[in-house]
């Protein structure tokens, strides 16, 4: 056994521990960070799958940003166990079927011709000057263009329906206006007046 | 080096002895950088007292030194601090989460320590010169605000989870206009590799830096970066007027000094960021004989220390912002400049050969 194969052992035992700790933990904190946990150890194996632009960009997207706005919802809420898992035999059957069609769909991926052990080997080392960001790259804005701008399409939409849904406006609310703050003179606020000096009444 | 590696290799096998010897030798290196840099954060603290006394017209620290020498008066203050701070009594309140209590600081320096891995100090002088340099330092840079969110949420205090709640909105909100502002030096520069970005700046003089095409850029990075390390006058997370002291109100002894360590450690990493991206990182600002005679590392420490001062200065001098007002200045100024900077640095790099060669152009494209 080489020393990659002790680190993709090591990394692959953290992730399905991880993975199992984000759906048993009763605390959504615990679940949350594990969930994190699970994320960068999934980009350690994509590093040694010589996938370095993917595992960094899954720290920085997922880890670094959707992740932190995921705990901060979770650490506001105050969850009532008890409440929640109230239906869980009720809706059990539906979510075992769920599962179930998903394991049949990913054995079928994976188990099938395309994806076997023998089409998909170890890739191969590459060169130290070989970037792997440049090719994605050229990739994306060459063979892929049409999908990759529809994507961003499909993503700039849904960005801005959630704000559209979400945006209210209050009549009665406070806002400041910076360029009017900025703009304030002394002669708009402060009126001097010139007094002649009163005599003290005896 | 060499002779060394012969000694793992026999003594553990070639496969074995190859990797426990990289092992060992990135060990030390790591230990190389994390030890002087520490060093280096406890001396900012020092710097920082001194510095923001003397501009308030007061002597600052000025007690403690070493073996009574008295022209080192108040050089020991910041060892006699960690002293200090070593000695006193971890306090973790009772209805604190304990395991997330103790794990915030640790998540708060370790991020720091790790982005230094890419950087460089000379052109040799690299942990890893990894391909994807930058991207790994986003990543690293956007990892810490873990830290702060668990240690306000641990403590289970109301002032404590304000604080982190702040911190949280404003890391997220100026890591955005950070980002862009680094992807237009990634376009500058065609690269991800930190080493490359400096060398794309290398030529006569410190107009070939990219402080000039990308100057509002500069601006954004900077002052983003206040905002990213929540140092004054961005420092609405601890805001010792509203919410006492913030995320780390509850902390006390060395678990409230790896919090203060690593708001150092970040500062320096912004200075060397910002040093590295548009100051020209090792590189002399003229490249003539006295210049050239000093080594790229001392140049590089000096740029830190002048990018670092800067910090202080912003601390000693400005009031403390009021929140809408950061939030305002993140999303409805810095990413819209960013936005149309990199809309207009494309423009450019796309015009005919001819014009790209036409005098101030032809120093930066």
């Amino acid at each position: 056994m080489s020393f990659q194969d002790i680190i993709f052992y090591l990394f692959s035992a953290i992730l399905i521990a991880s993975a199992l700790g984000v759906i048993t933990f009763r605390n959504p904190v615990y679940s949350a960070l594990l969930l994190v946990l699970s994320f960068i150890t999934c980009a350690g194996l994509w590093l040694l799958l010589e996938a370095e632009f993917l595992a960094i960009t899954l720290v920085l997207v997922y880890v670094g940003a959707v992740m932190v706005l995921f705990l901060f919802v979770v650490m506001m809420l105050d969850i009532n166990l008890v409440k929640l898992r109230e239906g869980f035999w009720k809706w059990f059957p539906f979510g075992g079927l769920i599962a179930l069609v998903m394991v049949i769909e990913i054995s079928m991926v994976l188990m099938g011709k395309y994806f076997g052990l023998d089409e998909m080997p170890n890739p191969q080392p590459h060169a130290a000057d070989y970037s792997n960001t440049k090719e994605l790259g050229r990739l994306i804005y060459t063979e892929y263009v049409y999908a990759f701008e529809l994507a961003a399409v499909l993503l700039l939409i849904a960005m801005v329906s959630a704000i559209a849904l979400t945006l209210r406006h209050r009549e009665d609310k406070k806002v400041l206006d910076p360029g009017k703050q900025i703009s304030v003179q002394k002669k708009d606020r402060l009126r001097i007046v010139s007094m002649p000096a009163e005599k003290k009444n005896q | 080096m060499e002779t060394i590696q012969q000694y793992f290799i026999q003594f553990f096998g070639s496969q074995w002895g190859n990797m426990l010897f990289l092992l060992t030798t990135n060990l030390v290196f790591i230990f190389a950088i994390a030890i002087p840099l520490l060093l280096g954060v406890a001396y900012l603290t020092f710097a920082e007292r001194k510095i923001i006394a003397y501009m308030q017209i007061r002597v600052g620290p000025n007690r403690v030194t070493f073996f009574g020498i008295p022209w080192l008066r108040g050089w020991g203050q910041p060892i006699a601090d960690a002293v200090k701070a070593i000695m006193k009594e971890i306090i973790i309140p009772t209805g604190a989460n304990k395991f997330l209590f103790v794990l915030a600081p640790v998540l708060t320096i370790m991020p720091a320590l790790a982005a230094w891995a890419v950087i460089p100090f000379s052109p040799e002088l690299v942990l890893a010169d990894i391909n994807a340099g930058l991207l790994y330092i986003l990543a690293m840079t956007s990892m810490g605000i873990y830290g702060i969110i668990i240690a306000g949420w641990a403590s289970n205090s109301k002032y404590a989870f304000l604080g982190a709640m702040r911190s949280a909105a404003q890391v997220v909100s100026y890591e955005l206009a950070m980002g862009f502002a680094l992807v237009c030096v990634l376009m500058m520069s065609q690269s991800l590799n930190i080493g490359d970005i400096v060398s794309g700046q290398q030529g006569d003089s410190l107009l070939n830096w990219y402080l000039i095409p990308l100057f509002p850029m500069f601006l954004v990075y900077l002052i983003s970066g206040v905002a990213e390390t929540n140092r004054a006058p961005f420092d609405v997370a601890e805001g010792e007027s509203e919410i006492v002291a913030g995320f780390h109100v509850d902390y006390s002894g060395m678990a409230f000094t790896v919090f203060f360590l690593a708001e150092y450690a970040n500062m320096i990493l912004v200075a060397t960021l910002t040093s590295i991206m548009f100051l020209g990182g090792w590189l002399p600002p003229v490249d003539i004989a006295p210049f050239t005679w000093i080594p790229g590392f001392v140049w590089l420490l000096l740029k830190i220390a002048f990018i670092l001062f800067f910090f202080l200065w912003f601390r000693a001098t400005f009031p403390r912002y009021r929140y809408d007002q950061i939030m305002r200045l993140g999303w409805k100024i810095f990413i819209p400049i960013t936005l149309i900077w990199i809309v207009v640095l494309g423009l450019i790099m796309q015009l005919p050969e001819s014009i790209r060669d036409v005098f101030p152009l032809n120093l930066w494209f």
